[in-house]
């Protein structure tokens, strides 16, 4: 279990060590602070997007040691001791992962504020599955919600993706 | 160089791609600011009610609030997109109008600070009887949401053109079909944020905008400031639709605060205050009455709408104008009388969602034609085809159309998807249909009266020739703007597209244009950016000449080589000849401005529709309906547009993508929800339910060829104009599936399921 302080108000706050993209970042938070936020505020990764804070849209998603997640249903405290990667932590360097270089070669991208969530999602899904079936690809985006898209080249540019395996 | 052009055409990887597909790309709710605030607007909890006191002293005192503000710290005039209906304030004065309306805001050090210092607001209301139907809102006893509009009618619209009486009483079929559309909200997935920050006499916001010169004008009006102390500019726009076309109290308020402390301050809607801010699809009460000949061919059309506006105008009159102006443009026909009515009512204002007021009228229009179609025995694809607009024509209320190639386009997707081997002939539950659109590209005039032009650009050659900086006021909310005018300044100067950068949506940075709305930038802004590339290209062509022994018009300029026509082997590079221009006679800059020639008629309203071309869609659906349950599977879909000149194919097929599917959400799931207090009981994104990648069906998008010659290198629209099919064509396809016509906007499954009983019923009773 985290360490903790109680500040002056009485209100406790928890000693996290987040492990993000490879590094550990060491945080202090209240009990109720999401993951989303302190990504976002305290570490600076605005890659991953907030979109209705409900669990909805997936704009938030990350991978909690592989699996995709909506980092605005995960409590800050929770998430200590997983690897943690959110969109800033996909591509090397200057090289692109080959799914995101397929977003931008198939058109699958257009306001952007759903792609890393998309990405990671679809990452996670190639990570488990190399080969998936068009039906696996939708469903597996399926709890990332896109307005612009239609889903249509976001499809395709993970099957075209799993297709470079 | 066999090919006509180099760089359009071509789809080109968009320039915003890898910043988006990393992570790096800065949305307004991204960026930190030092010493920043949050801000937060508290807002009614009652349809309608008098505010009685406002006693902010608690929220003040709680620690980390910098400033609480009411209607008594801000200016009082009164605002709106439609400056014929200037309705709202920055904060009600006097009473609230909708559950959300604006009633306070604060700005603290933090967003849970935020949120407790707007739970110690103290509002004490008088609530008022309120009214939620447009219908009830008409009596002559409905309490009225504005006082300045009698019987709640906030606009009222009389055409008539032909002789619409005597064209019915001559034709061999009249029919008269009641139709309803229902309340829709744009739903882009970033929520709207700003960032103000009012330094001492310059007030800069950072926000999510469709438009930052609209937002410019109203904030420096609101606040009696020059233009030029206002500067609006946005980074990343995580969509838009319509939605954030106006400016709201996110800035008006953003602003005060910001003035208040001193400090930067953020405010944001959450998804919630998003439904309430609203300006979506107006809900449409539309009776149409058609009458035709034995061919099937149109003689006269009564459309007889009334729409709900909700308690304020924001773009309504344009909405309810286009809601009759645009259904002349698909079919030919003479005689035509539209009456509208936009009634205000205790709800959020609606607006201007893609395809603007047009959806769901072309729903109703393609419904009643195939109600005609299966009156008549006609096939519905035949119908469509004897009424099909023509090139260089003009509509009875006086819209040039130079370029359509409907024909084409209907031709095309009937056989592309086999309609001949289909209609008529699926098996039971599945079902077929079709239906048209068309849109403007770009509105013939600005939404306030003015004599700026409608876009303009400066091209910057970089000293040294190796990069090019094109400044456009135009805004990439997600569509690709900012690429297809990259592309456009390429091809008109003969230079890379990899080597252009833009700086755009900027009042300060960038030169004036509108922006993003009424399917405009294309045409507008790429005739700015046009006329500013050849510029550049021009003064090289000139400076260049007598170097190479001829004269500039025996050059030419492509891909970065300026060469001879006659001979392309005696060439330079475009870097060479741009330094040698800088050092001769300083900056190389190009400008471009394009104004729209005068259109339209004159009688009242005859601005609203005017565009230098339209485009045309035909689209056809196939959909397979569950009888046991009523569950609606679209399976495959064929959208065949004309679009005019392709800049980007990529980029344009994903707007029909896109385009479409928010038709289909509309069309089968999307719908605003109330309680009987007026109370949205499903703001949010799975309840309101938006379709996900399982609902999406097999989509093919393809093109009929034309080349419309008032759009630079012949382009017209396709982003909005995509949307106006869809509900008609899927409420066709759902009709030939289930024998039954449902008139009311979703098809929901429900609704399906109670049209299959109805039917079974009657069948029975037989």
């Amino acid at each position: 279990m985290a360490r903790t302080l109680t500040d002056d108000q009485g209100i406790k706050r928890y000693l996290v060590n987040l492990k993000v993209n490879g590094d550990t970042h060491t945080v202090m938070v209240k009990g109720n602070a999401l993951l989303v936020n302190v990504l976002r505020e305290e570490l600076d990764l605005t890659g991953t997007k907030k979109g209705c804070e409900l669990g909805d849209c997936g704009s938030c998603t990350v991978l909690l040691d592989g699996k995709p997640v909506n980092s605005c249903l995960v409590l800050a405290v929770e998430a200590e001791g997983s690897e943690i990667t959110t969109i800033e932590g996909v591509a090397r360097n200057e090289n692109l992962d080959k799914l995101q270089e397929s977003f931008v070669n198939n058109a699958a991208i257009q306001c952007g504020y759903c792609t890393p969530g998309m990405v990671l999602s679809a990452k996670a899904l190639l990570t488990r599955n190399p080969h998936p079936s068009e039906t696996e690809v939708r469903e597996a985006i399926s709890g990332n919600l896109c307005r612009c898209t239609g889903y249509v080249n976001i499809v395709k540019a993970v099957l075209a993706a799993a297709e470079q395996e | 160089m066999s090919q006509e052009y180099a760089v359009i055409g071509k789809s080109v990887p968009r320039n915003d791609g890898w910043d988006k597909v990393t992570g790096k790309a800065k949305y307004t709710g991204d960026l930190k600011f030092p010493n920043l605030l949050v801000g937060k607007i508290l807002t009614s909890p009652h349809a309608h009610a008098r505010i009685l006191s406002i006693d902010t002293s608690e929220a003040e005192k709680l620690p980390g609030v910098k400033a609480v503000i009411t209607h008594e710290d801000v200016p009082s005039v009164k605002y709106g997109i439609s400056p014929a209906r200037w309705d709202e304030n920055i904060f009600c004065i006097d009473k609230v109008r909708f559950v959300g309306d604006k009633v306070a805001a604060v700005a603290a050090v933090d967003e849970e600070t935020v949120y407790k210092a707007l739970k110690l607001i103290k509002v004490e209301y008088e609530v008022l009887p309120a009214v939620f139907d447009p219908f009830e809102a008409m009596r002559e006893d409905a309490p009225l949401v504005q006082e300045e509009y009698p019987r709640n009618i906030n606009t009222e619209i009389h055409q008539n053109f032909g002789d619409v009486d005597k064209a019915f009483a001559e034709a061999y079929y009249v029919r008269t079909d009641r139709f309803k559309g229902q309340r829709t909200y744009q739903s882009p997935i970033e929520p709207h944020s700003a960032i103000s920050h009012w330094d001492r006499d310059k007030l800069t916001i950072y926000s999510s905008t469709q438009s930052p010169h609209y937002f410019q004008y109203y904030i420096a009006r609101e606040f009696g400031l020059p233009m030029g102390s206002v500067r609006v500019l946005k980074t990343h726009i995580g969509g838009g639709f319509g939605g954030k076309l106006e400016p709201t109290g996110l800035e008006f308020a953003g602003a005060a605060l910001s003035k208040l402390t001193g400090r930067p301050v953020r405010m944001f809607y959450d998804r919630h205050d998003m439904f309430a801010h609203n300006r979506g699809r107006h809900a449409q009460f539309m009776e149409l009455k058609t009458g035709v000949d034995k061919d099937g061919k149109i003689l006269a059309v009564h459309a007889n709408f009334v729409m709900d506006g909700g308690a304020y105008t924001s773009l309504g009159v344009a909405s309810a104008y286009y809601a009759g102006a645009l259904l002349t443009i698909p079919y030919e026909f003479d005689n035509y009388k539209f009456d509208m009515f936009r009634v205000n009512t205790n709800l959020p204002a609606c607006g201007a969602q893609r395809g603007h007021g047009h959806p769901q009228p072309r729903f109703a229009f393609e419904s009643h034609l195939d109600n005609i179609a299966q009156e008549l025995g006609i096939d519905p694809v035949e119908i469509r085809l004897r009424n099909a607009r023509k090139s260089q024509t003009t509509t009875l209320n006086e819209f040039k159309v130079e370029t359509c190639a409907l024909t084409e386009a209907l031709e095309k997707a009937r056989d592309l998807s086999n309609w001949r081997e289909k209609k008529g002939k699926l098996t039971s539950g599945r079902g077929i249909g079709i239906g048209v659109g068309s849109f403007v590209s770009g509105a013939g005039y600005p939404i306030y009266r003015t004599d700026l032009p409608q876009a303009s650009a400066v091209i910057k050659v970089n000293e040294d020739g190796s990069e090019v900086t094109l400044y456009s006021g135009s805004v990439d909310i997600g569509q690709g703007s900012d690429t297809v005018l990259c592309q456009m300044a390429a091809e008109a100067m003969g230079y890379l597209y990899e080597k252009i950068r833009i700086v755009s949506a900027d009042t300060e940075l960038a030169p004036h244009d509108f922006g993003a709305y009424a399917s405009r930038q294309t045409l507008m802004s790429g005739a700015a950016v046009k006329q500013a590339g050849e510029e550049v290209k021009a003064q090289l062509l000139e400076i260049s000449a007598p170097g190479m022994g001829v004269t500039a018009e025996e050059l030419d300029c492509r891909e970065g080589i300026i060469f001879v026509k006659a001979n392309p082997e005696i060439s330079r590079t475009f870097g060479e000849v741009a330094r040698e221009f800088f050092v001769k006679k300083g900056p190389l800059v190009g400008r471009g401005v394009y104004h729209v020639p005068k259109l339209g008629g004159k009688f009242k309203g005859a601005a609203v529709g005017t565009s230098p071309a339209y485009s045309f869609a035909a689209q056809i659906a196939e959909v397979n309906i569950d009888e046991e349950t009523g569950e609606v599977k679209i399976e495959e879909v064929w959208d065949v547009h004309d679009c005019g000149k392709v800049i980007n194919p990529a980029l344009l097929h994903a707007q029909v993508h896109g385009a479409f599917y928010m038709g289909m959400g509309e069309s089968v799931w999307e719908q605003v929800l109330f309680d009987d207090k007026g109370r949205i009981i499903n703001a949010n994104l799975a309840e309101y339910r938006l379709p996900t990648a399982l609902d999406m069906p097999r989509f093919h998008s393809d093109l009929v060829d034309t080349i419309d010659p008032n759009g630079p290198w012949g382009v017209k629209e396709v982003g909005e104009g995509a949307t106006t099919p869809v509900m008609g064509c899927i409420s066709n396809a759902i009709t030939d599936a289930i024998g039954v016509r449902i008139n009311s906007l979703p098809l929901s499954y429900e609704k399906v399921w109670r049209a299959i009983q109805e039917r079974k019923k009657n069948k029975s009773g037989e």
